[in-house]
């Protein structure tokens, strides 16, 4: 790759802690996001360990009831505002000028300002287990529960923290449509753009269309709980379900805003280890869209059983927005499809959120179902299937993105064994914990209690959750210890360790400052492809994997 | 074709995407504006949708005597003396008037005229507070009474509140107007900010058509 081996006139990363603070670089903020957002992720999931610890056995061990709320309401809190979303949007903030050839993202300080306004959030959130109980009410802040007569200052900093938090991505959103419609690399056009571009693009829409929409649901709260407002409380005419219906207009739109970029990131992933071209370009683009646009349009099929909405319509468009996402399953199918594939910890990881999403695609179309909605309703089925879609999705999708891409921003590849060892532990440890949970829904066990009976038949399926969901906390250890020997003793990557087809490759690991010092011509979706063949339409393995396949 | 960098480049800056922003159409500040301003609308839309959701199920609205007693009824009947609210109207529409006035002004090279509309407009945008300031010290009920003062209250205060960012932005425009620092060429700046305060205006005629009239 001599023609774009690039040698930055500036080290791309002076030491200092005020340089980091202060920061507007793309790839900084970028890491900044990905390293907090997996602190949070780690937090999270400690407290999910608390959850997992009680309901291993039958009566009250460890929590008592109102902490044991208070675990699981900031574990799914934390998990989705200050992981999954900031964490996507950390990647994207790296990878998305990169990939369209632009020297940073275009509003460098909005985007510091957006960065740094998530810990302050998360701080504000967590502050709440010194004020006498953080929020307890569920991540879905219903009324009344989320009302003063139920609950204390620490909803008020929820309130407060997810505020700042939407605020946050709002302007996220901003800066990521503003960069991809203006700071495209000449010949870019939009139907040259990496998929991954394409998904930020559609999640930045969704952003900008519902957070602040749930951002006046929280204000609304917080004037019903502090100024003695009446807009949740029906004894004065207001209406509790009016919360329902704006938090879940954003909260559905939300899903997507956090599986869409992991769709974006598998969809990058699994041309490069397949060695072809992603199946059905454009099908996939309008997809995406569909999927968008059709986002919209089932909030209330979390509301089916309040009697309120209307069944029919929301029943049918959640039906409805499972063919986009079936024809994304087929693109992704075609794509590996004989293909030459290697199985690189990227890869296995991008397989991972294949197989499992699908699961929680199906089980997500059962519940669409009116009747069977209405008979598994907040029980466990429920949270099995957000799992198999957030974590089984989402992050197994982010994981892949991280050894994909680490590479990139420390110049340095993960260690292959361990991460292979990551995998297989998450994998296991994922099927243990949230599989038995389909049957303990079935069994009619309800979510958010932290006590059964011994007599109901769900004891041996809890145990067996706990037991996986301590095996996903053992698999972060090699992930851990993965990135402290690789960062010191990885293998060097130089610029293009995967032979892959994206700008991001054609400059130096880690990039420079401004990213690039010459750009390649861009004729196609996948700039270096062109560039290493300079016209051949075939495909060739990378050097280092010839060996194992011929 | 392989072997020449230059021969595979587009550019040849040092930096070659720095330039992008400057390839013609909108420009960054100002689309980054439009783009936030969507948000905005949405999220006045999240408190215009919980107004006519709690309105559609208070009969009659605004309550009347039998349901919140006579004096508070009355002051409830918002249709009744539109005066002070139809006159505020007024000073924001024409603050936008002026608002336009200065930007055309600029888009000539014109700073005096663009000192002179952009001082007007602030003028009436604080007008437009102190006068929403004085409606509410005269309208007798407040946030906590019932769902009409708290949908009231929390619309009409989180528009004087985006009154008050915008006076805020234009006082920043005032000043670096009056320090010489835009141009026909350069002015970004002032086109952001004129295009939220026509937001803030338009957000405004809404409110009122909803609050006074419907």
């Amino acid at each position: 790759m001599a023609t774009t081996a690039l040698h930055p006139a500036v080290p791309a990363y002076r030491s200092g802690l005020y340089e980091w603070i202060t920061t507007t670089d793309h790839k900084k903020i970028g890491i900044l996001y990905v390293v907090n957002s997996l602190l949070f992720f780690f937090i999270a999931g400690l407290l999910a360990l608390g959850v997992r610890a009680e309901l291993a056995q039958p009566k009250v061990q460890f929590f008592a009831p109102d902490v044991y709320n208070q675990l699981f309401t900031m574990h799914g809190t934390v998990m989705i505002f200050l992981f999954i979303i900031p964490i996507l949007a950390g990647f994207a903030n790296y990878v998305v000028p990169l990939q369209i050839g632009a020297p940073d993202m275009a509003l460098p300080r909005i985007n510091a300002l957006s960065f740094w306004m998530l810990p302050l959030g998360g701080i504000l959130m967590f502050t709440g287990f010194a004020t006498g109980g953080a929020a307890a009410e569920g991540w879905t802040g219903y009324s009344p529960l989320a009302q003063r007569a139920y609950s204390g200052t620490g909803t008020d900093l929820w309130d407060v923290g997810l505020v700042l938090i939407g605020t946050s991505s709002i302007l996220g959103a901003v800066n990521f449509l503003t960069t991809i419609f203006k700071m495209r690399a000449p010949g870019l056009t939009m139907f040259r753009l990496p998929i991954l571009v394409w998904t930020v693009l559609v999640t930045s829409v969704l952003v900008l269309m519902a957070t602040p929409v749930f951002t006046s649901a929280l204000i609304m709260l917080f004037i019903d709980r502090n100024y003695g407002g009446h807009f949740f409380d029906p004894a004065t005419g207001g209406n509790a379900i009016l919360w329902q219906n704006v938090f879940w207009f954003y909260s559905h739109p939300a899903v997507y805003v956090m599986v869409l970029p992991a769709m974006g990131m598998v969809s990058e992933i699994l041309p490069v280890f397949s060695r072809k071209p992603l199946f059905g370009y454009k099908a996939f683009v309008f997809a995406t869209a569909g999927i968008g646009a059709l986002g919209f349009s089932v909030w209330a099929h979390h509301m089916f059983t309040t009697g309120a909405v209307f069944l029919p319509f929301f029943s049918l468009m959640t039906f409805l927005i499972a063919v986009p996402t079936g024809v994304k399953m087929f693109n992704w199918i075609a794509t590996l499809f004989r293909g030459q594939l290697i199985f690189a910890t990227p890869m296995l990881f991008a397989l991972g959120f294949l197989t499992m999403f699908l699961i929680g695609g199906i089980n997500g179309a059962f519940s669409a179902a009116v009747p069977v909605d209405f008979a598994l309703h907040d029980t466990y089925w429920v949270v099995a299937h957000l799992h198999y879609v957030l974590f089984g999705g989402s992050v197994f999708g982010m994981f892949a993105g991280l050894y994909y891409w680490f590479p990139k921003m420390t110049g340095r590849l993960l260690n292959e064994a361990l991460g292979k060892l990551h995998f297989v532990l998450m994998f296991i440890g994922f099927n243990l914990t949230f599989f038995p949970m389909h049957m303990l829904g079935l069994a009619g066990m309800p979510r958010r209690v932290a006590d059964y009976s011994a007599n109901a038949g769900w004891s041996d399926l809890n145990l067996l959750a706990s037991i996986g969901g301590f095996t996903i906390a053992a698999s972060m250890l090699p992930f851990l210890w993965n990135v402290m020997l690789s960062l010191r003793n990885g293998e060097i990557a130089g610029d293009d360790p995967w032979e892959a087809n994206t700008l991001e490759w054609a400059t130096t690991s880690p990039p420079p400052p401004y990213n690039f010092d010459h750009l390649p011509e861009i004729r196609s979706e996948r700039p270096l492809f062109d560039l290493r063949h300079a016209g051949a339409a075939h495909s060739a393995l990378p050097a280092k994997y010839a060996e194992t396949h011929s | 074709m392989t072997a020449s960098g230059h021969a595979l480049t587009t550019e040849h800056s040092p930096v070659a995407g720095l330039a992008h922003d400057t390839r013609g159409g909108i420009s960054n500040p100002i689309l980054g504006m439009l783009l936030f301003i969507t948000s905005e609308v949405m999220f006045f839309a999240g408190l215009f949708g919980a107004y006519f959701t709690v309105r559609a199920s208070t009969n009659p609205w605004p309550p009347g005597p039998e349901q919140v007693g006579e004096g508070m009824a009355e002051k409830f009947n918002l249709h009744a003396d539109p005066y002070l609210a139809a006159l505020l109207t007024v000073v924001l529409v024409t603050s936008s008037f002026t608002c336009q006035l200065a930007i055309w002004a600029i888009r000539k090279n014109d700073r005096r005229g663009l000192v002179r509309g952009i001082a007007v407009t602030l003028i009436l945008g604080i007008l437009f507070l102190i006068g929403q300031a004085y409606d509410y010290s005269q309208l007798g009920f407040g946030l906590t009474d019932g769902t009409f003062g708290t949908t009231f209250f929390t619309l009409t205060g989180f528009h004087g509140a985006h009154v008050l960012g915008g006076t805020i932005m234009l006082s920043v425009i005032l000043y670096r107007a009056m320090a010489g620092q835009f141009s026909a060429r350069h002015h970004d700046a002032v086109e952001a900010t004129s295009i939220y305060w026509h937001f803030v205006d338009v957000v405004w005629i809404a409110l009122f058509s909803t609050l006074y009239i419907l």
